[in-house]
């Protein structure tokens, strides 16, 4: 079996970032953690917090269990991180304007030509338009893992709208609440500054023709959507409407909102509703959510769109592979951040390696999301091995692979008392005038003992993420 | 030569509705083929709306009509001086590269006697290829208006084997593609004389991507490639995309159209 990473122990001796936690975790008997954990528990359920994370779909309504353990980063550790996130993000959205642009890294034949242009989320309508700022992505949500002390890899990259930022600042507040000692003892980066910093992020790419303070709004499908509670949450905090696409109109140049006091005009929409469904003028004409006439406005600079239209083709699974090449060809650097070694299925060398290895390796579908449509090599049984083989022999190109990775555990509160489960992390990095990251982000674990698969909606909860100060 | 464009489109809804959005590619092409010596157009009530270069370099212009409105009307008038390129869009500025127009769209998906049509000509280079597509789609595709409608696709178009030059252009698109050539519908408008082949004043044809020329139209309906007769408005994967005029009313109005379009030549 493998080694994994424990973030707290390493080889016997409590690390460093973890030090002040050892005594809170002997200390605490028994009772006080489950009245602990029933308090926490109530506390989501009043404040509502229930959605599923990233869109995975399952009950709306189902609590995501929370950890009380907190996951901590020293502050160097952050440090490295922090570089790599921003560079990551500054490379994506370098690609972006590129491929919309003359497609510099594609005629260098760095990208194959038809992965970006024959790619879904490439969107011919908003190609030769340059978004305010040269912004596509504002709010990029890059998934990581650890593997050992200074090893991380990126499993994915989220331009369009990664969701889950509400547990980050809900989990810091519930955390402060019942152990305010704990932030006594450690001085901890504080989180709560994300919504203003949206904001002034939002604000800061206002369209060219926007005189004098921009109106930023929220655009939600509306109530029924899984990740609605976060968009009203975001909303109240950074203190900007919420909106459905029944209460925005166009007419002339702009953008306007139905308001009691009359038409208001818009200026940024930060939106949670998928491209095909923001206008039907111009995307799916069946579309009840979007704004008829709203590609128009953008196009011309009335109004910015956040993250911009188009912008998806920078996440895409088989475009990741080229993610670090993206960093060397426009910043010129070497990447941060590592990506997991992946095969993609369409090419015929790689599709013959993978079919050779599929009990060691994970496969996941090209544009699939949330743990599903995967196989986890390692464990699967025989028949589910087979199955997925002739899924991968029908079309190989919807395919990657990856290897198992060892990902690294932390400690975590569980029946019998402490014990280490495994964690990914998605930090927000925002994108404007200026690169902003918020020192955190939402860890998930895996509560279930050996697991490696997070998502909430395969019995992953999530827990507080710390920063020290320096 | 020089054309004179007349346009009228007008808008019936038998309820007032409560506002109209429209997105207009009615400027001609800006291309070594065709000059604007005047052009037009009016929307009657309309607010002009922002205006912009699309990537497939044509000019897209925006309005709206406030309601309650229950009659619209928009109106293209213009003089363009046209000249004979044998079909080539010669110094036309684009920024999507001509792969990104291999991807299919609902009108022009390829059934398996479409992808047989597209395998039924050879030829020795990629012009002679596009000529004998487009021949064969004119072929297997009588021109008889009335035998589809605006939402028929090019499966059923052939399956028919009838159609108007919308129904040639998405089988073009899609004969093209089998064969991995990029291709795209373009709406216009075209000057016939009277001893012409079945013609309609307002147009719509094909170009396919030819490397080494570019963009080059083909016209099934006509058999030709286009001429001094023809003007160019813009392009789009299938006819909906291409429109000259997208709309969308709010409110429950049912909508009735009516265009006419004449198109003369003006005496030098």
């Amino acid at each position: 079996m493998t080694d994994f990473f424990n973030e707290m122990f390493d080889s016997g001796a409590v690390r460093v970032p973890y030090a002040r936690l050892r005594d809170w975790m002997e200390e605490m008997p028994a009772e006080l953690r489950s009245l602990k954990q029933a308090e926490a528990e109530a506390l989501f359920r009043r404040i509502g917090i229930t959605f599923a994370v990233y869109g995975e779909g399952g009950d709306p309504d189902r609590l995501i269990p929370f950890d009380m353990f907190p996951r901590v980063f020293s502050h160097d550790e952050w440090r490295r991180l922090e570089r790599g996130i921003k560079q990551r993000a500054r490379a994506l959205n370098a690609f972006l304007s590129d491929v919309y642009d003359r497609g510099e890294i594609v005629r260098a034949g760095r990208i194959p030509d038809r992965l970006v242009y024959l790619n879904e989320a490439y969107e011919k309508p908003v190609a030769g338009i340059r978004p305010p700022k040269g912004v596509y992505s504002h709010i990029v949500g890059i998934d990581l893992v650890r593997t050992g002390p200074d090893q991380f890899y990126v499993l994915e990259d989220n331009c369009r709208t990664p969701s889950g930022v509400s547990y980050m600042l809900e989990n810091r507040e519930i955390m402060m609440r019942m152990f305010p000692e704990l932030f006594r003892a450690n001085r901890i980066e504080p989180v709560e500054g994300y919504p203003e910093l949206l904001r002034r992020t939002l604000a800061s790419v206002a369209p060219e023709k926007c005189r004098g303070e921009p109106t930023v709004v929220i655009l939600t499908p509306g109530h029924f959507n899984s990740a609605y509670y976060e968009h009203s949450f975001l909303a109240d905090l950074m203190g900007v409407e919420l909106v459905e696409g029944q209460d925005l109109f166009v007419e002339g140049e702009h953008v306007w909102m139905r308001t009691t006091r009359g038409p208001e005009r818009v200026d940024v929409i930060y939106r949670r509703i998928d491209d095909p469904f923001l206008d039907p003028l111009c995307f799916r004409p069946d579309s009840m959510l979007g704004i008829p006439g709203l590609m128009d406005v953008y196009r011309s600079g009335g109004v910015t769109i956040a993250s911009a239209p188009g912008a998806g083709v920078a996440d895409d699974k088989a475009i990741y592979c080229f993610v670090p090449e993206m960093v060397r060809f426009y910043l010129g650097e070497e990447p941060i951040l590592e990506n997991v070694p992946t095969w993609q299925c369409a090419r015929h060398d790689d599709l013959k390696y993978v079919l050779e290895h599929l009990p060691e390796l994970v496969v996941k579908e090209v544009h699939g999301s949330g743990g599903y449509g995967m196989l986890v090599g390692p464990k699967a049984t025989k028949e589910q091995i087979e199955a997925f083989r002739l899924k991968l022999l029908d079309q190989p190109s919807n395919y990657i692979a990856q290897p198992t990775l060892a990902l690294s555990t932390v400690p975590t509160f569980v029946e019998e008392g402490v014990a280490p489960r495994h964690v990914d992390l998605r930090p927000y990095c925002l994108v404007g005038e200026r690169i902003e990251l918020v020192p955190g982000g939402l860890t998930r674990v895996a509560l279930t003992e050996g697991s490696l698969v997070v998502n909430s909606s395969q019995g992953g909860g999530v827990k507080d993420t710390w920063v020290l100060a320096e | 030569m020089k054309l004179k464009v007349d346009h009228v489109t007008r808008y019936h809804y038998d309820h007032p509705v409560r506002g109209v959005v429209q997105s207009h590619r009615l400027i001609p092409s800006r291309f070594t083929g065709q000059r604007v010596q005047k052009w037009d157009v009016t929307v009657s009530g309309g607010i002009k709306g922002g205006g912009f270069r699309d990537g497939g370099g044509d000019w897209v212009q925006a309005w709206s009509v406030p309601g309650p409105v229950s009659e619209i009307s928009v109106r293209v008038q213009g003089i363009v001086e046209t000249k004979d390129l044998a079909g080539v869009l010669q110094r036309h500025r684009e920024v999507i590269p001509p792969v990104a127009w291999l991807r299919p769209t609902a009108p022009t998906r390829v059934d398996a006697a479409l992808a047989d049509l597209g395998h039924s000509v050879s030829a020795d280079d990629t012009l002679a290829l596009a000529h004998a597509l487009s021949g064969a789609v004119a072929d297997a595709i009588a021109y008889r208006p009335g035998a589809t409608h605006a939402h028929t696709t090019a499966a059923e178009a052939l399956a028919l084997g009838e159609g108007v030059c919308q129904d040639h252009a998405h089988a073009l698109i899609a004969c093209a593609r089998v064969r991995d050539l990029p291709a795209r519908y373009v709406s216009g408008y075209l000057f016939a004389s009277e001893d012409d082949t079945p013609h309609e004043a307002a147009h719509a044809w094909a170009e396919i991507w030819v490397e080494g020329l570019g963009w080059v139209g083909f016209d099934p309906s006509n058999r030709c490639c286009p001429d001094e007769r023809y003007i160019r408005l813009g392009a789009g994967a299938d006819a909906r995309e291409a429109a000259p005029i997208r709309g969308i009313a709010r409110g429950n109005g049912l909508e009735s159209l009516d265009v006419t379009v004449a198109v003369d030549a003006v005496q030098q």
